[in-house]
């Protein structure tokens, strides 16, 4: 609870900084705002406190708002050119930051309607911002495609959430849950069920719900393109989970199925078309697809390595993206697109980028012994133990097909030759942030435990 | 303790390679890779000559899913981190007359590849062995990529793709077998005991999700289609240790794992496995004798000789796993040998078309018999070490099949032809023009050569140190693969 206060507070300053007129503070504000909460919502850990039947800040809730404010803290270093030239920057600050305070909601819910509330403030914030460039056709596509699926998955989701109350009486995931195990689960529950279902794999980008994943990241300015990718989907992967773990977890029988299916597709969907493309920022929006897949599999899995396989991976995720995105920011202002042939010859004029988007990559493909190899082995261990090897093995033949098309930029980076060679100047909290992942990317790698051991 | 310093030397040497710059490079890498051989000279006299895994140290790692750093040497173990420790450094003497673009790099990711390898051979933790498995690749693809010659992209690539998908296969069937283990670990004993109490069905899913991982690394006939390419197309160190060393991973694999882990599986699938292996054996000498081109000429004889070696391991008797164990050494040091006079050849004349060749023999006769020793060696002429290992791997293919082991045998045969015909065009007839401007050898080629020829000759000639080490393990390996099978 001292996350999302001191969050919403921060928010409200970042509005007034244009009144009081403080805007070159608010930087430094913001970031050490963000190390505070930090450190207070640590303070939460193991106190397991419900707030008012609409918010329980147990474990779960503690360790994915850690994730979620330690990868905004990264996310604000990477994307602080995004604040500098924008003439209306306390607006995003704002935005950015109340957005990060529906994402803790979204983690630390016991009611419905805390759930539809946090993603509402998660969302819209997200709108403007995906269509904050406002000369940009992209932009404007970005933002307005967002906006109309948005709308559609809070419809299905608010529907949903309307029919499980009209079955059981109850917004409370834990009432909801024992209704349903006392035996009273109608077919209007079921129903509710599955459009929930529906919202939440829009929210996600799991197929078939996904199609509007590409263009928005695509569109989108690329530091929003990076919070999206990293915390709107953690966020939307732990209220996932939550809800179905809890609440949902009596009628599993109803649905892992179908997610199941949805993994299966969303997996070979996001990897196959991301070796299609041509553009490197479109292939990380499709492989951010592909990555929602391969979290599903701990939903399906169910069982008490879910919860811990799905914090590992959102983080290592999160960092190996940050990474990426961080980096091809640079590339794509200095060569003028974002194109997977922009990499080449970077090896070659920055070798220190290279290296770090080749650590963030091999993360991203699970490579040993980075982070995101035992992200992806925990997870591939949950869904097997629960009994879905050949789901397990859909997932290492796509992961194969990951492996393709990352190496295709580390192959650009060290092996083509480019006519325009540019040495790109790394600005000295860029470089730190990068040391910074790349000793997270691999910390995690070798003592993977530290994280896994939380939940 | 030793196995801790084996391991992690390496890795230290590699880092701080990074803090020089220039010409010391060199040096201050083979300076490294003969203290890491000095270190593995001092575990082999504390060795003791019986069948115990010593050495051994075992730290939890990650505690929530029964992982522990666990390692150990028994003398199949030894004898494979001696071949690394000693080739290493006879690889990077190799490179002292070249002047690779990024030194520190390139020496970098030799040590850093010997890192994992030594690792992979000392491992005893299932998942572990997987770890230092897939950490060997990434230094090698790196080898390859950025010092290689025509389509590298391409070529290490398909090589990247092929030995992943194979170390997935593998990691799936060790998770597979995880399950079963009594209170979910990776170490190696709970692992054998898992996979032996799996019916024979379920045992060979096993066989085949991790005999392809071996199978694809060696490379057995027919998933040998990234080796020819990749042995051509990387810089002449790392063909070096892709067939020196890393190879030796795939049928080290088959032995410390394969075999204990399913027996049923290997008694079910084995007699395929060997036809494929002796396929792969006829196939490659065959292509071999019709190569035009010496670097690939030899890339195919590394073929057929490891095709014969995963033969000798199959057929899980004492004197096939004894052979494969000296014939992976032999193997070692005379295809570094050979790969290592292709280069000296293509930076003299700037080509390896055998046609173009002739009458060195002439020009250079100190050359000629250093090259003929290392090729008598790969021929397995008696006296040399390739005897030693072939003669017992055709005695325990003879035993467990004689008609495969006859078709087996062909291949002494074959590689005597295309091996002497390569010798005939390279170092005999008449002296063209450009061979006539062979220059004389260089203090470190000649240091590399007189190394492996000397290494061929003693354990040709005295072979029982080498012997002893592995025997005692080996026997108890054989002894608990037929108890497992019922014979």
């Amino acid at each position: 609870m001292k996350a999302l206060i001191l969050l919403s507070s921060l928010g409200v300053i970042a509005l007034l900084a244009e009144i009081f007129s403080f805007k070159k503070l608010l930087y430094p504000l913001v970031i050490i705002g963000l190390i505070t909460t930090f450190i207070f919502n640590a303070f939460d850990w193991g106190t397991d406190r419900i707030y008012f039947n609409m918010m329980r800040y147990d474990d779960f809730a503690v360790a994915f708002s850690s994730v979620l404010i330690g990868v905004s803290f990264l996310w604000f270093i990477m994307a602080d050119g995004f604040f500098k030239e924008e003439s209306n920057m306390t607006d995003y600050f704002a935005l950015v930051i109340f957005s990060l305070a529906g994402a803790v909601i979204m983690v630390s819910y016991s009611n419905m309607a805390m759930l539809f509330l946090g993603i509402e403030i998660l969302s819209i914030p997200m709108y403007v911002l995906a269509g904050s460039k406002k000369d940009d056709v992209l932009s404007n596509e970005a933002g307005f495609k967002y906006l109309i699926m948005g709308a559609f998955a809070s419809g299905f989701l608010l529907f949903g959430i309307a029919l499980i109350y009209g079955a059981t009486g109850s917004f409370d995931i834990v009432e909801i849950a024992q209704t349903v195990a006392a035996g009273a689960a109608s077919s209007i529950f079921y129903a509710g069920l599955l459009l929930m279902l529906v919202g939440m794999a829009f929210k996600v980008s799991a197929a078939p719900f996904h199609f509007w994943a590409p263009d928005v990241y695509q569109g989108a300015p690329t530091p929003v393109t990076a919070y999206m990718a990293t915390i709107v989907k953690t966020a939307a992967f732990a209220a996932f989970l939550r809800l179905f773990y809890t609440c949902f977890q009596g009628s599993a029988a109803t649905w892992t199925s179908i997610v199941v299916v949805m993994a299966g597709l969303t997996m070979l969907a996001g990897n196959i078309t991301a070796v299609l493309q041509t553009s490197a920022k479109r292939m990380l929006a499709y492989s951010s697809v592909a990555h929602a897949g391969y979290m599903l599999l701990g939903l399906v899995a169910l069982n008490q390595y879910s919860q811990g396989s799905i914090l590992m991976y959102t983080l290592a995720y999160s960092v190996g993206s940050i990474t990426s995105f961080g980096v091809l920011g640079y590339v794509a202002k200095a060569k003028g697109g974002d194109a997977v042939d922009s990499f080449n010859g970077l090896a070659k004029t920055n070798p220190f980028l290279a290296f770090v988007m080749t650590v963030a990559l091999l993360s991203l493909a699970g490579i040993p012994p980075t982070a995101g190899f035992f992200a992806k082995y925990y997870i591939f261990t949950a869904a097997f133990q629960a009994g879905h090897a050949w789901l397990v093995l859909v997932a290492i033949l796509a992961s194969l097909i990951g492996v393709y098309y990352y190496f295709r930029i580390i192959i650009a980076m060290y092996f083509k030759h480019s006519n325009l060679e540019v040495t790109i100047e790394v600005s000295a909290n860029h470089k730190l942030l990068f040391v910074i992942t790349v000793l997270l990317t691999i910390a995690l790698g070798l003592m993977p435990d530290f994280v896994i051991g939380l939940l | 303790m030793i196995t801790l310093l084996l391991i992690f030397f390496p890795l230290v040497a590699a880092m701080l390679l990074l803090l020089v710059k220039g010409e010391q490079v060199k040096k201050i890498a083979l300076g490294a890779a003969i203290v890491e051989f000095a270190i593995s000279i001092g575990a082999l006299f504390l060795f003791q000559k019986n069948a115990d895994t010593q050495f051994e140290l075992n730290y939890p790692w990650i505690r929530s899913m029964g992982i522990n750093f666990h390692v150990g040497m028994d003398g199949i173990s030894l004898l494979l981190v001696l071949l690394t420790t000693f080739l290493v450094p006879v690889i990077i003497l190799t490179s002292f007359n070249k002047n690779h673009k990024n030194p520190s790099t390139f020496y970098l990711l030799i040590l850093a590849m010997q890192f994992a390898l030594v690792g992979v051979f000392v491992s005893l933790d299932g998942f572990l062995f997987y770890v230092f498995w897939e950490l060997a690749l990434i230094p090698i693809y790196f080898i390859c990529l950025l010092w290689g010659g025509d389509d590298r992209a391409r070529i290490t690539f398909k090589f990247f793709v092929y030995t992943l998908a194979g170390s997935l296969l593998m990691l799936a069937g060790l998770i597979y077998l995880y399950q079963f283990t009594p209170n979910h670990t990776f170490d190696i004993a709970a692992l054998y005991a898992a996979g032996q109490s799996l019916d024979a069905a379920h045992q060979g899913y096993v066989f085949w999700a991790m005999f392809m991982a071996f199978a694809i690394k060696m490379p057995v006939f027919p998933f040998h289609t990234w080796q020819p390419d990749t042995y051509t197309t990387a810089p002449t160190q790392g063909t070096m240790l892709l067939s020196g060393i890393m190879l030796k991973m795939g049928t080290y694999g088959v032995i410390r794992w394969l075999l204990p882990v399913a027996p049923l599986g290997v008694e079910h699938w084995a007699h395929f496995a060997i036809v494929l292996a002796v396929i792969g054996i006829l196939y490659a000498s065959t292509i071999a004798i019709a190569q035009k081109d010496f670097k690939r000429l030899i890339a195919y004889s590394s073929i057929a000789h490891v095709g014969l070696i995963a033969a000798g391991i199959l057929a899980g008797n004492v004197q096939g796993v004894q052979g494969s164990m000296i014939q992976m050494l032999s193997h070692g040091v005379n295809v570094v040998g050979l790969f290592f006079i292709v280069d000296m050849l293509e930076s003299r004349f700037n080509t390896r078309e055998l046609h173009a060749m002739g009458g060195i023999r002439n020009v250079n006769p100190q050359f000629a018999v250093l090259f003929l020793i290392v090729l008598l060696g790969s021929v397995a002429l008696p006296l040399t070490n390739g005897f030693v290992g072939e003669f017992l791997l055709l005695n325990g293919v003879y035993q467990y099949n004689a008609w495969i082991a006859a078709f087996a045998g062909i291949s002494v045969i074959l590689g005597a032809v295309y091996m002497l015909r390569s010798y005939q065009s390279i170092m005999l007839g008449e002296t063209n023009a450009m061979t006539a401007s062979f220059a004389p050898l260089t203090g470190s080629e000649k240091a590399v050569l007189v190394i492996i020829c000397a290494a061929i000759i003693a354990f040709g000639v005295y072979p029982k140190p080498l012997l002893d080490i592995a025997e005692p393990s080996v026997i108890k390996l054989v002894e608990g693969f037929k108890l497992a099978i019922g014979k």
